[in-house]
């Protein structure tokens, strides 16, 4: 490890101290409540709506490209995760505010508690899958995915929780709004956006690059791929307990293999590794696709899945990188003059 | 015992339709080492066409027999040209690249199937099924010692086995089959003792979309037909060639069949309000498998080279 925080020093000679940064993301945070109010008095519903949703997909977008791009492992079971929190959230917020708790308090109580089962069900999901490697990966958790689904539809209920089998859970209370989403869009995003440029990252980005060579180098892969799955499953399960308080009524077709196929479209396309591409693929696509539902208007059939498929099959013939490859919009890479030795630490 | 003789004849009928899904998946991953995503979307435009070409023959007032020849002719011609234009305009331009920019490939192209099938003017998103009378022709059992086999069952054991019989004779006996063998054997090593690859992988995916559009139709004789039904059902198959070991075409026969008896099994002597939990069996089984061998039960251990 000392090599790898060498390296990380040389990387970031004079820097914005993290103190200021993190006083910037809190102010921003903040800020986003008066806009959220702004927006709300002003905009029509549907393109609140359309905002509120953009910013669960960068979300969701964030948290799968910490384990695919960045990590490089690939995971088709993002949406088993976000039905996770999704339904832990919503089961026990329409239980519970149900007997008269304040919505507000038990939606932040339950979506952190519907990310840490997601988070669970990472571990769990993460743990003997990540001995397996690229394709079989990929299948694995497919599989559980598709395990998740299987139990969500068959089940109707846990104890007084509802679950609500085939048919879906409604009736959740509608809290998530504007401010609550930008929110957890911009903590996903700084987290691991820190995570990734981190020496921590750097072990990330060895895996990777070369897993064996990482491996070779002592780095311990296992450790590093199931801490990727933990914490992209916790803030893709906080998406899925957003997403139900923001449409009040979830059912199992949501979270299938479609669902993970659309998450993934978005960091592939954005550019697998670039954290700022993800969130601009998650932004342009969304755009894109309420675009398309409008063109249904005039051509009478729902091409905007077609278009989906064939962006992505394009994308892969042409730049496969994506659209932003590996590099990112703002980061400062100064010219490092390895000529000179590293500042003391 | 009687219970269990029957349950045992439909469970090996279905796996003898997984068992046909699964070689395509296995062929195709022994040639190019990829995970063919959008072969249960093959299977998927077989049980469509099928569906599309006895209504068009019974529209002409053909036989039964007749019609059902003519979907399964039908649906192998689209499926074949289907399975080669899916090599050719999506996979064959990245050859050579990572492998999971071909898997997102993949991906794409199964999504776009699924999308353009879902289209009102090609089949559309209502489920539906065969026609009436050719299911009330096929249902008709014969009873030999208490078990009840019908027609159908009967058709899908023929088909079935007749296929996988022309299969192992086409990869035995034949230039072609000698190839394949060489391409899924060494790639690099076949093409310089100059076996056409290119050649090879279109053949390999023409034969895995016929045997895939036959599992199609005899399927849409039984279930309805769904633009979605590809997905869950090529899944179980994939699980079936890894099972059986990936790139082993023994093993696919073995994983589809094993897959479709414990699946008919756990549907059956489940109980009642779990019976729904018998399409996760599929999945846990893969898990397990993935854990304690991944190679399968014929698949033969790979060095990892650095």
């Amino acid at each position: 490890m000392p090599l790898l925080a060498k390296a990380n020093q040389i990387d970031s000679v004079p820097r914005t101290p993290a103190w200021m940064l993190n006083l910037f993301w809190l102010a921003l945070i903040l800020a986003c409540y008066p806009i959220n109010r702004l927006l709300e008095a002003n905009l029509n519903d549907y393109l609140y709506l359309v905002l509120t949703r953009i910013c669960l997909n960068i979300v969701l977008a964030t948290s799968l490209n910490l384990i695919n791009g960045i990590t490089g492992q690939f995971s088709l079971g993002h949406a088993g995760f976000m039905a996770v929190g999704a339904y832990t959230c919503g089961t026990f917020l329409q239980h519970y505010v149900g007997v008269g708790w304040n919505p507000i308090a038990a939606a932040l109580l339950f979506v952190i508690v519907g990310g840490l089962l997601a988070a669970v069900a990472g571990l769990i999901v993460g743990v003997p899958a990540l001995r397996l490697r690229g394709d079989y990966l990929a299948i694995a958790t497919l599989g559980f995915g598709e395990i998740i689904y299987i139990v969500i539809r068959s089940t109707e209920s846990i104890g007084p929780f509802k679950i609500g089998s085939a048919a879906g859970l409604d009736g959740i209370p509608k809290v998530t709004t504007f401010f609550w989403a930008a929110t957890a869009a911009i903590i996903t995003v700084v987290c691991v956006w820190r995570l990734a440029y981190s020496a921590k990252g750097k072990a990330f980005a060895a895996i990777r690059e070369d897993e064996v060579a990482a491996a070779a180098m002592g780095i311990n892969t296992t450790f590093y791929k199931v801490t990727a799955f933990v914490i992209g499953a916790f803030f893709a399960g906080v998406a899925g307990g957003l997403y139900g308080a923001l449409d009040q009524t979830i059912d199992p077709e949501q979270f299938r293999f479609t669902r993970s196929i659309e998450i993934v479209a978005l960091v592939v396309l954005g550019g697998t590794g670039s954290i700022t591409g993800v969130v601009l693929a998650a932004i342009v696509l969304m755009i894109l696709s309420e675009a398309l539902r409008d063109l249904k208007g005039v051509t009478h059939v729902d091409l905007r899945l077609i278009v989906y498929a064939l962006l992505l099959i394009i994308t892969m013939l042409l730049r496969p990188q994506g659209l932003m490859g590996a590099k990112e919009i703002f980061r400062s890479r100064r010219k490092r003059n390895l000529s000179q030795p590293a500042p003391a630490a | 015992m009687l219970q269990f003789t029957q349950e045992l004849i439909i469970g090996l009928s279905i796996g003898a339709t997984y068992a046909l899904l699964a070689l395509g998946y296995t062929m195709v991953y022994g040639v190019l080492r990829l995970i063919n995503f959008a072969h249960g979307e093959v299977y998927m435009v077989g049980a469509v066409s099928g569906f599309h070409f006895i209504n068009l023959a019974l529209r002409w007032h053909a036989p039964l027999a007749l019609a059902l020849t003519i979907a399964f002719v039908g649906s192998a011609i689209v499926c074949a040209i289907l399975g080669f234009c899916i090599e050719f305009f999506a996979y064959r331009p990245l050859r050579g690249s990572p492998r999971l920019v071909i898997l997102i490939t993949a991906i794409g192209v199964s999504l776009l199937l699924q999308n353009v099938v879902n289209l009102n003017f090609i089949y559309g998103p209502t489920p539906r099924t065969f026609p009436a009378e050719v299911q009330k022709g096929l249902n008709t059992s014969i009873g030999i010692g208490g078990v009840y086999i019908s027609r159908l069952i009967i058709i899908r054991f023929a088909l079935s086995l007749s296929l996988m019989a022309v299969l192992t004779w086409i990869i035995l006996r034949t230039r072609t089959g000698l190839a394949l063998r060489a391409v899924s054997h060494r790639f690099d090593t076949a093409m310089l003792m100059g076996v056409n690859t290119n050649r090879v992988i279109s053949v390999t995916f023409i034969l895995g979309s016929v045997l895939a559009s036959v599992a199609g139709v005899m399927d849409g004789l039984r279930y309805t037909i769904t633009p979605l039904m590809g997905v869950t059902y090529g899944l179980k198959a994939f699980v079936a060639a890894v099972l059986g070991g990936i790139g082993s075409i023994p093993g696919a026969l073995i994983g589809g069949l094993l897959i479709g008896i414990t699946e008919e099994f756990a549907r059956f002597y489940l109980p009642t309000q779990y019976t729904q939990y018998a399409d996760a069996v599929a999945f846990v089984i893969l898990i397990f498998i993935l854990l304690l061998k991944p190679t399968g039960i014929m698949g033969s251990t790979a060095v990892e080279k650095v």
